[in-house]
């Protein structure tokens, strides 16, 4: 750790961490609900386990973000970071009003919580993904305009890379968009066009270039690559996820009630989504193939080439599977989406914010390099055992998918929604299945912080330089 | 011609001109525009009269002046690059000048005709045919904003003495950007307006 002001990334890392844990205890409790469909019943009904298990995820990438920024920047911009306490003071209020919504949605009912919050002065709840109260989100406001200040103040008075400065847009874009989670007109389909401004402009947008430029930086430390090679890629991944991410909006458009262009547009643009994603495959593994030096932590580098890999097949390639309008038409809605929706989450954003912490995490704790040998093992585990997990959940979801699809949608003779879903309920119990083994690569994969504390750090033998 | 010379001629042909980053950008701009053009190709294989009646209505004048002044734009770049290896850059940047307002004409021109368009209330929305019309050309648009601001920053750092008779890859860089955009305008025109 080149500053000491980098240090504040921790307790995000921390809480993030923490949050991911819960995430996956409610993801697990409502798996196993598909099948048992009263479980937890009244204490914890499905739609408020669903709640808490996306509201969960959104908020631990969030701290993962901030975290990664709040360790990335300084080190680009070679200098301290503006305020190390309006970061710590900010963590603590983010963290607070995380907990505290939380449990607002799991002690209350959902109308309640509206009114003890107040809604009805602005009334933003009761949509998907922005289930949070109206007094959540403006502290979410406050939270992101604090974080972007301390953060563009740190880059104003050092050095501008591309890296931080494609960080910097994609925070900026992150702020900005979230705004048009207070926009909620009456007309549904106006609701609905500008309630993606936040979601698809996020994951599909903004989001691509916070996680280029985490990718760039941890490939720029691991490989000894030089930055100019490493920036251009940066350079056209970007552009082209621009050029396709933001008209590929269109492909969310497609039944909502918008013009009929938008069945081309979206079909077009997002079809070409993976694009930029492939090129991120291919970007990581080059820089590795090229790099000047082998980094001692390995776990690192394996997580930054399984993020690549990821976010290819699950944003690029299970995102492809049903963008095309013709096909959406089948699959909307269907568990295909849900399948896409897991391994996109879990390889692009999920996988990004572990590289950060696997690459960071010992350097805030005193390493010069990477942990013991041991550490990494356990970690190296634990990848494996989430990553292939997560393989199987989503291999599993598309088979559920495709089947609720065929007898549910493709067919003269549709099945109902609950008749479908009693066919397919193997599949949910496979997905259970492989939902714990995932708890468990998780567990071993908070054990690697605790294990080989005091062994040595690895070390490798230098790249023969030819 | 000496065999060192000509080995350095090979040399200099053996990898495509300007930064390899380009044309990975390139080659998946081309992939978008073949998507699109092939998506046409499609819709209109089912509404053959549609598309036909409509393509009679637009202005074919405009889009053959728009070709011209794209591909002189081009011959200027190919002139600046050359006046610039040939150690004269200040007639480089005289080129490169004339390249960009070949652009600016470019964009002129579309302008009028969407403004016509508009004025005769016809737009996206209006059938298939101006669907594609208008997302082809208003894509290819921002294609040739997009060139003219990489030239534009071509010709900056020129005037700034950035680029020599040696190294000149940046120039290479824009320019072999904006051949792409004027071929994609190649096949634009007779797609859109010529072929029936």
């Amino acid at each position: 750790m080149k500053y000491q002001s980098q240090a504040v990334a921790k307790p995000y890392f921390i809480a993030a961490i923490g949050l991911f844990v819960g995430q996956i205890i409610f993801g697990l409790i409502m798996g196993l609900q598909y099948v048992w469909g009263d479980f937890l019943f009244p204490e914890i009904p499905f739609n408020v386990a669903r709640m808490v298990h996306t509201n969960l995820l959104i908020v631990w990438i969030l701290f993962g973000f901030m975290g990664a920024a709040y360790y990335l920047i300084p080190e680009e911009t070679e200098n301290e970071l503006w305020s190390p306490k309006l970061a710590l003071a900010m963590f603590w209020i983010f963290l607070v009003a995380g907990a505290l919504t939380i449990l607002g949605y799991l002690l209350v009912p959902y109308a309640r919580l509206a009114e003890l919050t107040m809604n009805e002065l602005l009334p933003t709840m009761g949509r998907e993904f922005l289930e949070q109260p109206t007094i959540t989100k403006i502290g979410i406001v406050v939270v992101a305009l604090s974080f972007l200040l301390n953060i563009g103040m740190t880059l104003l008075k050092g050095r501008k890379t591309v890296v931080s400065l494609v960080m910097v847009i994609g925070l900026t874009g992150l702020a900005v968009f979230f705004l048009f989670a207070f926009y909620n007109p009456d007309n549904l389909v106006r609701d609905k066009f500008y309630w993606w401004w936040v979601v698809h402009l996020w994951v599909e947008g903004v989001w691509e270039l916070i996680l280029g430029s985490i990718l760039a930086f941890v490939l720029i430390k691991t490989t000894g690559v030089d930055r100019e090679v490493i920036e251009k890629w940066l350079y056209v991944i970007i552009a082209m996820t621009l050029i396709t991410g933001i008209i590929g909006t269109g492909h969310h458009y497609y039944w909502i009630g918008t013009p009929e262009y938008w069945q081309w547009w979206g079909s077009i643009f997002s079809a070409m989504e993976p694009i930029p994603f492939f090129m991120m495959t291919i970007f990581a593994f080059n820089m590795v193939n090229k790099r000047r030096r082998n980094h001692p932590n390995q776990a690192a580098v394996l997580w930054a080439l399984g993020t690549a890999v990821m976010a290819f097949l699950g944003a690029g390639v299970w995102g492809f599977m049903h963008t095309l309008s013709p096909v959406n038409y089948y699959t909307h809605g269907t568990q295909i989406t849900a399948a896409h929706g897991h391994m996109a989450f879990y390889g692009a954003y999920a996988m990004i914010v572990l590289t950060m912490i696997s690459y960071s995490m010992p350097l805030m704790n005193g390493r010069k390099a990477a942990n013991s040998n041991k550490s990494q093992v356990v970690e190296m585990w634990a990848f494996w055992l989430m990553t292939v997990s997560m393989v199987f959940i989503t291999l599993f979801l598309t088979g559920a998918g495709i089947l609720q699809t065929w007898m549910q949608r493709y067919t003269d003779t549709p099945m109902s929604f609950m008749e479908a879903q009693d066919k397919i309920a193997l599949f949910y119990w496979m997905r259970e299945f492989a939902g714990l083994v995932f708890l468990v690569g998780l567990v071993l994969y908070i054990v690697s912080f605790f294990v080989g504390r005091n062994d040595p750090e690895a070390v490798v033998e230098e790249k023969a330089t030819a | 011609m000496s065999e060192p010379a000509a080995q350095a001629v090979i040399g200099e042909h053996d990898r495509p001109p300007g930064d390899l980053a380009i044309w990975i950008f390139i080659c998946a701009e081309l992939l978008v525009f073949a998507v699109f053009f092939a998506s046409y190709a499609f819709a209109r294989a089912s509404h053959v009269e549609l598309f036909n009646q409509w393509q009679q209505t637009l202005n074919r004048d405009y889009a053959l002046l728009n070709t011209l002044a794209l591909i002189t734009s081009s011959y200027f770049v190919v002139r600046a690059i050359a006046a610039v290896r040939e150690n004269r850059p200040d007639t480089g940047l005289r080129w490169l000048l004339g390249a960009l307002a070949m652009g600016a004409l470019f964009l002129a021109v579309k302008s009028m005709e969407y403004a016509e368009h508009y004025s005769h209330g016809i737009n996206l929305r209006s059938n298939l045919f101006f669907m594609f019309y208008f997302s082809l050309t208003f894509f290819h648009f921002m294609h040739v904003l997009m060139g003219m601001l990489i030239l534009g920053v071509n010709a900056a750092i020129l005037r700034k003495g950035g680029y020599t008779a040696e190294n000149h890859r940046g120039m290479e860089t824009g320019g072999s950007y904006w051949h792409m955009v004027d071929m994609v305008w190649l096949i634009l025109f007779p797609l859109v307006y010529v072929m029936r």
